[in-house]
């Protein structure tokens, strides 16, 4: 047990103890040159805190500056709790996505449930009100006890929070992929709503100005999470369970309705929460944003457990806290805010002007450190990168071609993998309809929430294919923006911005920082093209478990608006009659698809190929038939092809089609090409649409038969009851929770 | 025709509530703190749905121990209507102002989305604007909604009519299909179904926009005609 009071500086330095913290030999010798001497136990806690991966980017920062971050709409970029861009009316929308790995991987349910939280703290401490929460999550596949255990208690974490806190959750993926077995991911997102004017930065502006702690008291929980997470999963990992925090909901709620409350007092100055590093980070940071130092009386601050050091005060995790500065002698305002729900709020330091961050605990200084050292000085490392074998072995390979000889069987597989089943298992547990916003549910392209008071509506997604990913970094990073916007765009909104949650293995392999280098160079080059600038994130690494790495997992989380309710789109056909359209050219290209997971259980070959300038010319051709009144439904055509696309498009509401393919049929119905899109229009639209998209194929029509029919050249390849198959692919989730593993 | 819907903390389906009698129905409506409230001012009461006190103990327990609780008593004794949602019902359950208790959903997971319901009695000062065994939709979200109550509750409740809404397809284990209830003076209901989601078809259906129109004409009819 780490005791501070009997570790001396020098057995700090002389035993190494520094290492057990995560600080190498380098960066100790960094620590020591910047304070001019030796640092305490609470200082080197400190430091190796805030000089963690996951609080410093340290590795990936270099990468991190390729992303576009700019646009005219956008109000705040990467460096605030979340970024921010213009909606008009005044209005603005806030949201960032964050990880929560290695938490969820050993305390799956609290694990799930402090990322929700976490995630939701950041978009209010902006001033917004959270108005969704989007995950996206990838398993094992749903096999082994284990991997059944991490999914079922993930999902009822997730809407555990997420449910009593009152934030719809509206959207998300799920991924089953055996990489993910051990080191399952779980990254969420929020989405918050701000009138313009009331946009708040956690800065600690205002020499003498007082800081004030608010919310849940802290404990020792979570002490050195953010080591923790910057560090590869092992055996030994279940021993690090009390690093895990452990979430109150009902404790958020009331610090959001009060936070919320409070940004209307201008006696307020800043507002930061305290999430990964707790204490340390949230006031560090403010001081350092805003050029100042600040002084912290450790006595003063909610303590719920006895004797706790300066090291396990400024280290804990524990939830819902929230750090504010507010201007002296207006503190009483702030705090009867928080009085009124129940909260605490109590004065514990005030801002300096000796760019200092300086604590005091039971009378003596506790630590004393150069404030901008924390956030600004933390090393950089520019790490190896090599071009992994694999990589090289899959560009050498001829085109991976299946062979299917019952086209139905194939299609009923398809519907069955986990990946592409119905999640309603999933979202059925999640309140996706509080606060009375939700026009689309979960269950389409992109969620959609009105923005009250105004005709228009936010539409939002989280994608991540690393399957193609896996084959091919760069290639798979663009198809993850482009399939983000797909979505956006079949919703009836206009891609405007996105926030990553770049998911990796250990970058001190060569390898795997290859795979991080050139995914971003994906991600970089279709959000350039695409004009959805990269405006916050979050970088989890060391995502492994015995060494073996997860495929590279770059979450797009992406928002779009909608001009105009009347723009909304439904993802499945409406009338029997309307015309059905395939935008968008099919090549034989099976690498990383689902076919190939089926057929072969592995992932190999050249990843589809995209080209983002047609990408965005078909998303702007299509955008501008909906808004034109043209589209009944649009749908983006995704794992499975364009059999999977058809059948979806037929689950809601008992319709049936009739397809015409031509070419090679395993091509035509089960290829994974991008950048295609499944489209039903009027009949009288027909030249209306034809003229403004210019790569639409009619290839069928909307029937009443409830008959799924597809024909190449007089053959019928498929004719399956749609009824059958969405049984099958409803129950594919339900019926492998409970077989035996 | 003014509404109060009773804010507790943690409870979260309070402005949805709120937008439902305010914007959708068109009356005056007020959130009001369950601290600083004085019911007697507002001519019918909303108990709106979310986690109030987080369902620490019991859901709903905490809350039925409050202060209000008792003005609310009073005021369901001089028959102002009263409407509890989900956790609004949970609470008038705890605070004895409607029999019976609820356990967990039989599934034991949270469930949200729409539920068909059929309307059991349309006798109430609630469901004038319905026919009677008419099935409605209406959005379902909670994790302890299976109603339960002892066999001779049940048949009171039965030889009363006090069973307001029945569910087409069970989703909790709720006994008899329960979906609502109300007292048997008829101006308390309790339901774990949220009306106040169901007041606009663009967010998939308006069921729910009758129930509060039912209350609004049947005080007018009653404030007129006493007038």
């Amino acid at each position: 047990m780490l005791q501070a009071p009997e570790i001396t500086p020098e057995v700090i330095e002389k035993d190494r103890l520094y290492r057990d913290m995560g600080l190498t030999d380098d960066e100790f010798g960094l620590v020591k040159s910047i304070l001019k001497r030796q640092p305490n136990f609470t200082e080197t806690g400190i430091f190796s805190v805030m000089w963690s991966e996951h609080c410093s980017y340290k590795t990936s920062k270099p990468l991190l500056k390729k992303f576009p971050t700019k646009a005219d709409h956008v109000l705040q970029g990467p460096g605030e709790g979340a970024g921010i861009i213009d909606i008009g009316d005044g209005k603005a929308v806030v949201f960032k996505i964050e990880s929560h790995n290695h938490p969820s991987a050993v305390e799956p349910y609290q694990g799930a449930a402090t990322g929700v939280g976490g995630i939701i703290r950041d978009v209010f401490s902006m001033g917004a009100r959270p108005i969704a929460l989007l995950n996206s999550l990838r398993f094992g596949n749903l096999t082994s006890n284990r991997v059944k255990y991490l999914f079922e208690e993930i999902v009822n974490g997730i809407a555990g929070y997420g449910n009593c806190v009152g934030v719809p959750t509206v959207g998300g993926e799920v991924q089953f992929d055996n990489c993910y077995e051990g080191n399952p991911l779980v990254n969420a997102m929020c989405v918050g709503l701000i009138d313009q004017k009331d946009i708040q930065k956690g800065i600690a502006a205002g020499i003498g100005n007082t800081v004030i702690y608010a919310g849940a008291a802290t404990g020792r929980d979570g002490i050195h999470g953010a080591t923790f997470a910057s560090e590869d999963l092992s055996e030994e990992s279940e021993s690090k369970r009390p690093s895990v925090q452990v979430g109150d909901p009902f404790m958020e709620k009331l610090l959001i309705e009060a936070c919320l409350e409070v940004i209307h007092c201008d006696a307020l100055v800043g507002m930061q929460d305290m999430g990964a590093a707790g204490l340390t980070s949230s006031a560090s940071e403010m001081a350092s944003k805003a050029g100042t130092g600040m002084e912290m009386n450790l006595d003063l601050v909610p303590q719920r457990e006895l004797d706790m050091t300066p090291y396990e005060l400024m280290l804990s995790e524990s939830q819902e806290r929230m750090l504010l500065v507010v201007e002296q002698g207006r503190e009483h305002e702030i705090i009867d805010i928080f009085k009124k729900y129940g909260l605490e709020a109590v004065a514990v330091g005030r801002v300096t002007d000796d760019n200092q961050f300086r604590l005091i605990h039971k009378g003596a200084v506790a630590a004393d450190i150069p404030v901008d050292s924390l956030a600004e000085d933390a090393p950089v490392y520019h790490k190896d990168s090599k071009v992994p074998e694999y990589y090289e072995k899959f560009q050498q390979l001829d085109d991976y071609q299946p062979i299917v000889n019952n086209y139905s069987e194939a299609l009923k597989s398809l519907l069955q993998q986990p990946t592409i089943a119905s999640k309603e298992w999933v979202y059925d547990q999640y309140d996706s309809m509080v606060q009375t916003n939700t026009v689309v549910r979960p269950g389409s392209d992109a969620a959609i929430i009105r923005v009250r008071g105004t005709d228009k509506a936010i539409a939002m997604t989280t994608d991540c294919n690393s399957r193609y990913i896996y084959l091919d970094p760069e290639i798979g990073g663009k198809i993850a923006v482009a399939e983000a916007a797909r979505n956006i765009v079949c919703s009836g909104g206009k891609p405007m911005a996105l926030t990553d949650g770049l998911n990796f293995g250990n970058p001190d392999k060569p390898e795997n920082f290859w795979q991080m280098e050139k995914s971003v160079d994906g991600l970089s080059e279709a959000s350039l093209a695409l004009n959805t600038p990269v405006i916050s994130g979050n970088v989890s690494l060391y995502n492994e478990t015995n060494g073996q790495s997860i495929y590279p997992t770059p979450v797009v989380g992406m928002v779009g608006l909608l001009e105009s309710l009347d723009h909304v789109t439904p993802s499945f056909f409406q009338t029997p009659g309307d015309y059905i359209y395939l935008i968008g050219e099919t090549k034989p290209e099976f690498a990383g698809s689902e076919l190939q997971n089926i057929l072969e259980n592995n992932y190999f070959g050249k990843a589809p190929s995209i080209d983002l300038d047609i990408e965005a010319k078909r998303q702007q051709q299509l955008l501008l038939a909906i808004q034109s009144g043209l589209v009944c439904s649009a749908h983006d055509l995704a794992e499975g092809g364009l059999a999977v696309a058809l059948a979806e498009s037929l689950f809601n509401n008992g319709l049936g089609c009739d397809v015409e393919v031509s070419g090679d049929t395993t091509v035509q119905l089960f290829s994974e090409s991008q950048s295609r899109f499944l489209v039903s229009i009027k009949p009288d639209d027909k030249q209306a649409f034809e003229s403004l998209v210019e790569d639409a194929n009619l290839i069928g029509e909307v029937t009443e038969s409830g008959q799924l029919k597809v024909n190449n050249n007089e053959d019928i390849v498929i004719e399956e009851s749609v009824e059958s198959l969405k049984t099958l692919w409803k129950g594919a989730i339900p019926c492998l929770l409970k077989s035996k593993g | 025709m003014k509404f109060a819907v009773v804010v507790f903390p943690g409870s979260n389906c309070d402005r949805d509530m709120y937008h439902a009698a305010k914007d959708a129905l068109g009356e005056e409506a007020e959130l009001v703190w369950y601290q600083s409230a004085n019911l007697s001012d507002y001519d019918a009461i909303l108990i709106p749905g979310g986690f109030s006190y987080g369902d620490y103990l019991r859901s709903g327990a905490i809350a039925s121990t409050s202060q209000i609780v008792a003005d609310l008593k009073r005021q369901a004794e001089k028959g102002v209507p009263i409407l509890g949602v989900c956790n609004g019902f949970q609470i008038l359950l705890e605070a004895g102002l409607l029999p019976g208790a609820m356990l967990r959903n039989k599934n034991l997971k949270f469930i949200c989305h729409f539920e068909e319901l059929k309307v059991a009695n349309r006798d109430t000062m609630f469901t004038t604007a319905f026919q009677q065994g008419e099935a409605i939709s209406l959005p379902v979200a909670h994790g302890e909604g299976n109603y339960y109550c002892d066999d001779t509750t049940l048949k009171q409740l039965k030889d009363n009519n006090q069973i307001v809404f029945t569910y087409t397809n069970n989703p909790n284990g709720s006994i008899n299909d329960i979906a609502g209830i109300m007292n048997e003076q008829g101006n308390v209901l309790g339901m774990m179904p949220h009306p106040e989601r169901a007041v606009e078809e663009l967010l998939g259906g308006n069921d729910g926009l009758k129930i509060f129109k039912s209350i609004v004409n049947n005080w007018r009819e009653k404030y007129v005609t006493s007038a």
